[in-house]
């Protein structure tokens, strides 16, 4: 069976929605379906608490998700399964973050304001993460001073980046 | 004992303090979720997995870096009676979640300003609670305590997605920073609603402190941050403060207006609640929250000389019912605290009569 709405791609989700006693049926692949979430999120954004808004997404999702053909996954360090996260609206342990992420990426989107944490990195234990953020950071300066032709900048910046490269190689090398 | 000796006694600092902007702003809060690498989160946890948890938060704040920070003192939740546990949420020290999850515990600075509730949703959560608006003052404090904590602890941390949370409404940064406000002047004048309404855009929310939304209870209310995620600690401070402000500014204004517009209904009314706080024999929490609410803004604006503007804080915690069965020293049903609520505010309005 084809998208009902796109037409393209198979329909792997398949679900009821029951609005004001009428049964519609969707079957729709998972971009259109992932579409259709968020208009309805929309349309009801005004009238959740956070909490609500959470555990009202992820029964939303939860509509969505166990019912495709993929099979849902179940975080093998704490046994919880994607049923489970939806209706208690918890995590079982860290490593369910890895487990769940596909499901997670669009939930995030919704609820965050992107799904890339860009705030605090742990002293002690972030010393390589903090140095690669900084390099990020110093190569998108590099691409502006070169592209509006500071030269004299872009060549600082450079020092700058080779020193902290090797910086993160020693780095690595006493990770390891 | 005397009502003044037990309210400094059982008193946290938030509580007996003034702060900057304190007319308004009655405390700022920084809330930190972290979670250790190795641990599955409370929520699943077995009870030997919470206690190896606490263990090894204990280990941590005995440490020399913690240490530097102030005296601290752990308190298992298991062995707190009732009561006890009932005037630590007033106290807003600790969550009521807290109190429902097992093997959880509170590691509190002994002037209550800086705290870790261990076992909650997360295996921590570091709190720090401040008089008045002092948000930053507030992270600051969060901060150092994090940053020592970690000096031991291995946090579950991962590059895209930050501090893992239980919950993923928090992960990210982690950090819940909160102002609680009295808006009595925006509730009177009707133009809280918009209020309401309009932060929601912005990624914070404002929710009454007791009681829900518009009807919250002694027109306390909480702003707070939604988003942890895609946002650093200083930008979601920067907006809590840009909309903390122009909410401060709004009630200034709302304030003065009352008092040109509306002088004689306004006194009345805060006349009429010192006059029913001063007599009452008995008197439920909602009242009383409304009558104190009515009385602080009275003293803020002139109206009623003679009694401290504290009196909205201490008396919002202490009429509670944990306080209340603390202070006359048994258990009480709900129409017996009502008449020691009455009381004890009498008491309370004579002290400041001298
Ligand atoms: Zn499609
Ligand atoms: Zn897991
Ligand atoms: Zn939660």
């Amino acid at each position: 069976m084809l998208c009902e709405q796109c037409g393209e791609r198979p329909a792997t989700v398949h679900y009821t929605e029951i609005v004001q006693g009428n049964k519609n049926e969707f079957h729709m692949c998972e971009v259109c379906a992932s579409q259709k979430g968020q208009a309805a999120y929309q349309a009801l954004a005004g009238a959740f608490s956070v909490n609500q808004l959470l555990s009202g997404l992820l029964h939303f999702d939860s509509t969505v998700a166990p019912r495709s053909d993929a099979p849902a996954p179940r975080c093998e360090h704490c046994g919880l399964t994607f049923a489970q996260f939806v209706k208690i609206g918890q995590f079982g342990c860290e490593h369910c973050y890895e487990t769940f992420t596909e499901q997670l990426g669009p939930l995030l989107k919704r609820v965050q304001s992107s799904d890339h944490h860009t705030g605090k990195i742990p002293k002690r234990r972030g010393g390589a993460m903090t140095l690669r953020r900084e390099l990020n950071q110093l190569r998108k300066e590099l691409q502006v001073s070169v592209m509006e032709e500071r030269f004299e900048e872009a060549a600082q910046l450079r020092d700058r980046i080779r020193g902290l490269e090797q910086h993160l190689h020693v780095e690595k090398q006493q990770e390891e | 004992m005397s009502l003044s000796d037990f309210l400094s006694q059982a008193s946290s600092k938030w509580l007996r303090d003034e702060g900057p902007e304190s007319d308004i702003v009655i405390s700022s809060r920084v809330r930190i979720a972290r979670n250790l690498v190795g641990h599955v989160f409370p929520m699943i946890a077995t009870e030997s997995d919470k206690q190896a948890v606490l263990d090894e938060v204990e280990r941590a704040v005995k440490q020399p870096q913690v240490e530097q920070l102030g005296r601290f003192e752990l308190l298992k939740m298991g062995s707190l009676s009732p009561v006890e546990q009932a005037v630590l949420v007033e106290k807003h020290l600790v969550s009521p979640t807290l109190l429902e999850s097992s093997g959880s515990a509170v590691i509190l600075r002994d002037d209550e300003e800086m705290g870790v509730m261990v076992n909650e949703e997360d295996h921590l959560r570091l709190q720090c609670l401040l008089p008045g608006y002092q948000l930053d003052a507030a992270y600051g404090l969060a901060e150092r305590l994090d940053d020592a904590l970690e000096e031991t602890l291995n946090y579950s941390f991962d590059e895209t997605r930050g501090y893992l949370t239980a919950c993923p409404t928090n992960v990210g940064t982690g950090m819940r920073a909160s102002v609680m406000v009295h808006l009595p002047a925006l509730v009177l004048t009707g133009s809280i609603q918009r209020i309401l309404s309009a932060v929601t855009h912005v990624g914070l929310v404002v929710r009454g402190i007791y009681g829900e939304g518009t009807d919250a209870l002694g027109n306390l209310f909480q702003i707070s941050n939604q988003i942890t995620l895609g946002q650093s600690e200083q930008e979601i401070l920067s907006n809590l403060h840009g909309v903390a402000k122009q909410i401060i500014d709004h009630e200034r204004v709302a304030r003065q207006h009352l008092l040109l517009q509306n002088k004689d209904p306004i006194e009345d009314r805060v006349c009429r609640s010192f006059g029913i706080l001063a007599y009452a024999r008995q008197i439920d929490s909602k009242e009383a929250m409304q009558r104190i609410s009515d009385v602080r803004l009275g003293i803020d604006l002139g109206i009623i000389k003679g009694v401290s503007a504290n009196i909205l804080k201490e008396l919002m915690v202490a009429t509670q019912p944990g306080f209340l069965q603390t202070y006359y020293e048994h258990e009480m049903t709900p129409g017996e605290r009502d008449v020691k609520r009455a009381s004890m505010i009498r008491e309370r309005l004579r002290m400041d009569q001298v």
